[in-house]
């Protein structure tokens, strides 16, 4: 990293336009070298983290498809017999009513991604606010909100999930909420203890003694030098949730009218005995390359991003 | 430390305060009226009001919560609204089976994994390394459900190698029941386990003493075991630790599938019945059995870590 601590070049505040221009050359160098950019040219170099974001890419764009009515508008027909097994035509044979099982698959996609990309979108902003907030005032904010997740912490998560998608009824939404209230803990844990580390640092006193505010501080200024935990954390969500959507359609708690990868499983666990495989067999396929791509650029993610893991191999 | 760990334990009481409040909120205030769940749909409204009575859920609701923080300091939860059996009792029968199948799988996953994170990490970068992450990164992206399924399936529907399900008490009883689901257990935590020991080992593996270890001439297997292994010891201590109250809940799918009598499948039937009580009690209970053991686990850091001082 370079020798100025801030990742992100300071704004400019020079009124002099050819210092301003040349203010911008020297942080153009910089940014040349800053831990964001150092992170995306070894992320573009390793070819299994590239891969991994194309194959996450192929769900998303799948879910979108199938959002919008392209892909499995008819997954509800019946298109061969009763538990047809895997052919030619029916890759993965049909289920119980003759439906395709591929075409469930990829609808299951669907539900799968909104509920990890949900789960990301609301608990990576209530983690940082409520973890940057309470590492950097501390005090009696600090108490608040150490005790309030504590709180939520100290009930085990299954249990949490479970009554509580059990009390706001059966359905998509309670799982959104549900794995909503539940996953922003671990991120605000670490926010809140990096930011503490970081409000005694030099470059915040520098802040300090030109008189930025408390907000510019640890939004402008602190914030940046802390957000790799988000993105590392990100994808840990991602997966977490999408294992727990899983879970709680396999108990009937989850998604109602639409085929899920929890509910194909369900079916399967009776299905199994008269040797009809492939409903576990698609569901658990269709995971297994969503889980073992995100887990892959999580890692790879952490390689390039964590500032502690730097010069080790 | 004795007066750390009385403050520790001072700080139980807004922690359980907290967590009835939650239970409160989401099991009196947001879930339907249980006086509904219980008579069904074609309950009339007097029949309603007078289960409510009964139930005392007419009453202001700074009474209704006070009867969960009652509750959660007299451990009496009262008596289970589908079995009608004493809750307490329903506790104290359900935790053995529970860690019959939960405890000798833990112990073995946890030792298994340090020894093999020990070994990968000496060899990091190298091709043992890469065969054992590749494992690990397979193993956590299968969902669990798959895993139990398959096997239960396959080893002992198929081919007869285990029980099936089932359960029967008393020492070597029990044995035949409960190899599977420990199998699935271990297999389960082999993946997280592994990973999370990697890095802890490597932290350890470029700190200056082990350069000094070795410049003493020791051999490798004495740094290894006597100085990177104690040392690594302090982080495993709290991840393992705070694993244990889980252990007592059980493995709720595990025990549901296996048929094994006990938390987890006691928790799972009462989410099913709309069992309030169960779960109420059993939401209380964890917690408390998470505060106490995230206790333990900070005074075992300082016993084992001289150089964490508890103020």
């Amino acid at each position: 990293m370079s020798i100025n601590a801030p990742v992100n070049p300071p704004a400019n505040h020079l009124s002099n336009q050819a210092l301003a221009s040349s203010n911008k050359d020297v942080s153009k160098v910089e940014r040349n070298h800053s831990l964001w950019s150092l992170a995306f040219k070894k992320l573009i170099k390793d070819k299994v983290a590239l891969s991994c974001i194309l194959v996450i890419f192929g769900y998303v764009l799948v879910a979108i498809l199938s959002k919008f009515g392209i892909i499995g508008a008819n997954w509800a027909e019946s298109v061969a017999a009763s538990y047809a097994p895997p052919s030619g035509d029916l890759w993965l044979g049909a289920d119980i009513f003759g439906r395709s099982v591929l075409v469930k698959t990829l609808m299951g996609t669907r539900v799968a991604v909104s509920v990890g990309l949900i789960t990301v979108m609301v608990s990576v902003p209530l983690g940082i606010f409520f973890g940057a907030v309470s590492g950097y005032f501390g005090g009696f904010i600090d108490e608040i909100i150490t005790w309030f997740y504590t709180t939520l912490a100290s009930i085990p998560n299954i249990m949490l999930l479970i009554s509580l998608t059990f009390v706001l009824g059966k359905g998509i939404t309670s799982v959104y909420i549900a794995l909503g209230i539940t996953s922003w803990i671990g991120l605000c844990r670490m926010i809140r203890g990096e930011v503490m580390k970081h409000k005694t640092r030099e470059y915040v006193q520098a802040a300090t003694a030109i008189g930025a505010s408390n907000y510019r501080k640890l939004f402008i200024h602190i914030l940046p030098n802390v957000f790799h935990i988000v993105i590392i954390e990100s994808s840990l969500l991602f997966q977490t949730a999408v294992k727990s959507e899983v879970i709680l359609s396999f108990l009937g708690l989850g998604v109602q009218d639409l085929p899920s990868w929890g509910k194909m499983i369900d079916e399967s666990k009776m299905e199994l005995a008269r040797g009809v495989w492939w409903q576990l067999a698609g569901a658990t396929i269709a995971m297994f390359f969503l889980l073992l791509s995100l887990n892959l650029l999580g890692d790879a993610l952490r390689d390039a991003l964590d500032p502690k893991l730097k010069g080790k191999d | 430390m004795i007066l750390y760990s009385f403050r520790r334990l001072l700080y139980l009481i807004p922690l359980l305060l907290g967590v009835c409040l939650f239970i409160f909120i989401v099991f009196n205030v947001v879930a339907t009226d249980p006086a509904v769940i219980m008579l069904g749909k074609n309950a009339t409204a007097k029949q309603i009001n007078e289960v409510r009575e009964q139930m005392g859920l007419n009453r202001p609701w700074i009474v209704q919560y006070f009867d969960v923080v009652k509750s959660a300091f007299t451990m009496n939860f009262g008596r289970s609204w589908y079995t009608k059996q004493d809750i307490t009792e329903m506790i104290m029968r359900g935790a053995g089976p529970s860690l019959s199948v939960t405890l000798p799988a833990f112990v073995f996953s946890t030792i298994f994994s340090l020894l093999v994170s020990l070994v990968v990490a000496y060899y990091r970068g190298g091709k043992i390394d890469l065969l054992v992450r590749s494992i690990c990164v397979g193993l956590v992206s299968i969902s669990s459900l798959a895993y139990i399924l398959l096997f239960q399936y396959l080893l002992a529907f198929k081919w007869g190698l285990f029980e099936i399900s089932g359960y029967e008490f008393g020492f070597p009883h029990f044995l035949p029941y409960i190899i599977l689901p420990c199998i699935i257990w271990i297999i389960l935590s082999l993946g997280p386990d592994i990973r999370y020991f990697r890095t802890i080992v490597l932290d350890e593996l470029y700190q200056d003493y082990v350069r000094t270890a070795r410049a003493k001439g020791l051999s490798e297997i004495k740094v290894m075991i006597k100085h990177v292994l104690r040392n690594a010891l302090i982080p495993v201590i709290t991840y393992v630790v705070i694993q244990i109250p889980f252990l007592i809940l059980g493995a709720l799918l595990l025990e549901s599938f296996f048929s094994i009598p006990g938390l987890g499948g006691t928790v799972l039937t009462a989410v099913n019945n709309s069992d309030f009580p169960v779960i109420k009690a059993f939401t209380i209970l964890s917690a408390i059995a998470y505060i106490l053991f995230n206790l333990i686990t900070d005074l075992l850091y300082a016993a084992v870590d001289p150089r964490v001082k508890l103020e």
